[in-house]
């Protein structure tokens, strides 16, 4: 899937909140991309505008968003709906209110079943069962209500739902912000196990880093709307280009040392409705010059399958 | 100086006052339209013993049944009466009856539910069961029972609405009350020693007038659509006295006589006086108390 | 607290609500003007003749005891003697109140369906002039006197095009017998329910249906409209509500109809107020019946007050209005425990 130059806005009483502000990048089938940065950065708003959730008053402005040889941008609603839940699935953040509390579980899947595959209501029924066996479910609890579940729970039926058309793409919304870590811990091998088992392509929407080191290929860090950095994760890693890439990997506490000083990032967060001139990181990095604050940077790509959005890099 | 300044103060101040209700979009505009409609009725009532071209009980001023004309803009009735006329007068008692019933349950209701949240207990307890009861119960049924027995008049019907009411403006009363009563600055008052009548009437009081408003301004338009139910069944004004809901009541009785007019202009303003009060009512509630809008 | 604790506190709560309406309506009907049976002469009859007239209806004896036969010949469903004609008032009752149950019925689903029908078409089309239009219907609806829309029905579809009868409660002559079932060993029962569109049924005869149909036409829509602005505007709100959720945007994620997420997740989530609102409107629905039957001449409880009125039957009218708030009570104890029951958080 390719996205290119896609621009989602906010148009408000307040003024347009430029939320997603021309972003480039490709992902390939099989891969895991972790989009990462921090709250309001846009990230999620990227998300919903590939599968096109964008809730008003947002709309794609601008911008082609190229999967399987259309351009979904000029998709048309009825299309859309095609796509959703068979080839194009998400995962939502908050398990606890992502169900229909007045329908049982087993019925969430049949329904999405009988919705895009023309089979009998005993397969769809069968199909269902063997999900849940796939999630770690017990086939009992089948006619069980979402309040009947736990937190972690209901997000493993979340990502059975979003599984169970084996779609080609999964964009995960912060799938684990709302659970506790060993919980965290669990889904994030549950998913890996899923990924492995059907070569998922996923893209993961998170603010926790530490998550994306685990599960991701590619990392496309955004800031105030912007995708600053992209490349392979582990020469992220190692080698952070961006001076905001560096600073968030700094911020990260290391769990083994007995004693250290939290970094952080000095500086407010930025404003999306009036941008300001420039490169947006600009007042809070420590590496800033003159031409930062007066010119955008470009994404440019410095090494192979690298890509930076900074002036002192090129 | 003082005399020709006086008389303008007066009518540029509320005109200002009203103006600035536009500001506020659509809530301002629904105050201001319903404010201006039930204005032109309380004028026109008031205007009518002078602007009538003939006695609304006044028979035979034209054919029976005769249907708009220039002579008689509305119409004439069974009796030969001008509709038109009739119109003018007609509203006269309902926005009495409407008037005195809200400033009774005013009166009544509002003490009654600021004593009893506050001293709180059994008595709050059972008063609020007593008050629960008259508000499940139909209204309609309760005033035609109260109306019946104590026979027609504008009095009377203020008496049997405003009963049917009380309740409302007690529970409103009540629930802020309970709310402000926890309140900080309540409190403080209480711990200085404040006597319990000065902290309702200081304190609380004012804060619970907003919502009283808009119970009222509702009250208004129920109370009409009530009096002239009372009034469409017999059981309201006296026979005499121009009313639209006794123009109905013929209305529904000569039916076959295809004569629209008969009906429908009374009930049209029926509606207008109704729909003026419920305007405000809205536009003042949503002012308020503003909903959250969507995608914000 | 489970339902069960619950259903008995709310049993016994409303024991003290019907007792404090009963003897409102006995001192209002009683104890208020200060003497019904004079009234009922209005002063004009000669005094041996009053004394006999009380005797014979128990109004001679003192105010307690009164009250006391009053409330006891409740339990026994005696509502006490018209004093038109000294017949038990209870059989009156009974044989109007299936009319305007069967009114209340058709009404009500009028008003439920029609302002369910708008209030998810608001919602969908927010802040579009179609949204406004409806929500400004909501309003007007409730502005209309409810008997001026009923005659201006009957005027335009009765007697202008004649499409449909202006009173009365069916053809006459075309009143439903309901069913008559041999079973053996027990003999003949007649089954029968009052409501004209049943018995019709159990009879099995079409053409008296179709009339009975015709018949509540007018006055159900006319009652039923002006109630559907309430709905209107609590299904719009809820709807919009609901629909801001996250199961509804995860719901759309998975590509769902609209008309599933609609109706299936939306509206079945905003459903309970709507219950509970039909509860508490039951008691706006009598007041409009009282309205409608009069209006209508439908043979109803309402028109059943109305005419005792004219007659100055007063233990009649006291009858009745105890029948009233017997009925308000029932159904708002019904109306709260089936909310209790249907939310499967509490239940569960």
């Amino acid at each position: 899937m390719k996205v290119e130059k896609l621009r989602t806005y906010y148009f408000t009483r307040h003024g347009v909140v430029k939320a997603v502000d021309n972003v480039t990048f490709e992902i390939y089938k099989g891969e895991t991309l972790g989009l990462v940065g921090e709250s309001g950065c846009g990230k999620s708003t990227l998300g919903f505008s590939i599968i096109k959730l964008v809730p008003p008053p947002g709309r794609i402005v601008d911008g082609k968003i190229i999967f399987e040889g259309k351009n979904l941008v000029e998709a048309s609603e009825d299309e859309m709906r095609k796509i959703r839940g068979k080839k194009i699935a998400m995962v939502f953040q908050d398990p606890m209110t992502s169900l229909n509390p007045l329908m049982r579980i087993g019925d969430h899947i049949v329904e999405l079943i009988l919705t895009h595959e023309k089979v009998t209501k005993e397969k769809a029924l069968e199909k269902a069962e063997k999900l849940l066996d796939e999630l770690g479910i017990s086939r009992e609890r089948i006619n069980d209500y979402p309040h009947q579940f736990s937190g972690g729970m209901r997000q493993r039926v979340m990502i059975g739902l979003a599984l169970a058309l084996n779609p080609d793409l999964v964009i995960a919304d912060e799938p684990t912000t709302a659970l506790d870590v060993i919980v965290e811990a669990q889904i994030l091998n549950l998913m890996k196990k899923l990924k492995e088992n059907y070569n998922l392509t996923l893209i993961l929407i998170t603010h926790n880093i530490g998550i994306v080191a685990e599960m991701a290929d590619k990392i496309g860090v955004m800031y105030a709307g912007k995708l600053v950095e992209f490349s392979e994760s582990l020469p992220l890693f190692e080698n952070p280009l961006h001076p905001y890439t560096e600073a968030l990997l700094e911020a990260v506490p290391n769990i083994k040392l007995s004693e250290q000083t939290l970094k952080w990032i000095p500086g407010s967060p930025p404003n999306l409705l009036n941008p300001i001139k420039g490169c947006r990181f600009a007042p809070r990095c420590k590496y800033a010059k003159k031409i930062c604050s007066e010119k955008e940077p470009e994404l440019i790509e410095i090494e192979k399958g690298r890509f930076v959005a900074c002036h002192l890099r090129k | 100086m003082e005399e020709t300044e006086k008389p303008k103060g007066i009518l540029v101040w509320p005109i200002v006052k009203l103006a600035s209700l536009t500001k506020k979009g659509w809530p301002g505009w629904t105050v201001l339209i319903g404010l201006i409609i039930v204005i032109s009725i309380v004028i026109m009532t008031i205007l009518a013993p002078y602007i009538s071209p003939y006695d609304p009980n006044a028979l035979n001023t034209g054919p029976i049944f005769g249907p708009p004309c220039p002579a008689h803009p509305f119409g004439t009735n069974h009796l030969g009466q001008d509709m038109f006329s009739r119109v003018l007068w007609g509203g006269s008692t309902m926005l009495q009856v409407a008037l005195l019933s809200v400033l009774i349950c005013f009166a009544v209701g509002v003490p009654i539910g600021l004593f009893s949240s506050y001293i709180g207990g059994n008595l709050d307890k059972v008063i609020s069961l007593i008050m629960d009861s008259i508000y499940a119960f139909p209204g309609l049924i309760l005033a035609i029972a109260i109306a019946v027995m104590l026979g027609r008049g504008v009095v009377n019907m203020a008496l049997s609405i405003a009963v049917i009411y009380i309740p409302s403006y007690f529970r409103i009363v009540r629930s802020q009350v309970l709310t402000i009563k926890e309140m900080t600055y309540v409190e403080a008052a209480r711990a200085i020693g404040a006597k319990k009548r000065t902290i309702l009437a200081r304190y609380i009081l004012p804060n619970v007038i907003p919502s009283i408003v808009t119970v009222a301004t509702i009250n208004f338009a129920d109370a009409v659509l009530t009096a002239a139910g009372l009034t469409f069944l017999g059981w309201g004004v006296e026979v005499d006295v121009p009313d639209w809901g006794w123009d109905l009541y013929y209305g529904r009785q000569y039916l076959p006589s295809r004569a629209w007019w008969i009906i429908f202009f009374p009930g049209l303003m029926i509606i207008l006086l109704a729909l003026g009060f419920t305007f405000i009512g809205e536009g003042l509630s949503e002012i308020l108390n503003p909903r959250l809008r969507e995608g914000e | 607290m489970t339902l069960r604790t619950y259903i008995i506190t709310r049993v016994l709560l409303t024991i003290p609500m019907v007792l404090f309406l009963l003897t409102t309506v006995f001192v209002v009907i009683r104890v208020l003007p200060g003497d019904p049976v004079l009234l009922h002469f209005e002063k004009r009859a000669d005094p041996q003749v009053i004394e006999e007239f009380r005797h014979k209806l128990g109004l001679d004896k003192p105010i307690w005891e009164q009250y006391i036969d009053y409330l006891a010949g409740l339990l026994r469903l005696d509502f006490g003697k018209s004093m038109q004609d000294f017949s038990p008032v209870a059989q009156q009752i009974f044989s109007a109140f299936p009319a305007t149950l069967e009114l209340a019925i058709f009404s009500m689903l009028v008003a439920v369906g029609v302002g369910i029908f708008l209030g998810v078409e608001a919602a969908r089309s927010y802040n579009t002039p179609k949204d406004h239009a409806i929500r400004v219907f909501g309003i007007v609806t409730y502005a209309i006197p409810v008997f001026f829309l009923g005659i201006v029905l009957q005027m335009v579809f009765g007697i202008m095009l004649g499409w449909l009868p202006t009173g009365g409660r069916t053809y006459p002559g075309m009143e439903p017998q309901g069913a008559y079932i041999t079973l053996p060993g027990v003999g003949t029962i007649h089954l029968a329910t009052g409501l004209y569109t049943i018995d019709s049924i159990l009879e099995g005869n079409p053409a008296k249906l179709i009339q009975a149909l015709r018949y509540l036409c007018l006055p159900s829509i006319t009652l039923g409209l002006v109630l559907s602005g309430i709905f209107v505007r609590l299904t719009r709100n809820n709807m919009l509500e609901t629909l801001r959720m996250d199961f509804i945007t995860a719901a759309k994620a998975r590509g769902l109809k609209e008309r599933v997420i609609i109706y299936g997740y939306a509206l079945k989530n905003s459903f309970l107020p709507i219950l509970t609102m039909m509860g508490l409107q039951f008691a706006t629905l009598l007041s409009g019946a009282v309205l409608t039957e009069t209006t209508f001449s439908w043979p109803g409880l309402g028109r059943y007050i109305f005419t005792r009125i004219g007659f100055r039957d007063y233990t009649a009218i006291q009858g009745a209005i105890t029948v009233f708030a017997i009925l308000v009570a029932a159904v708002s104890l019904v109306v709260d425990i089936l909310y209790a029951y249907l939310d499967p958080r509490i239940r569960l």
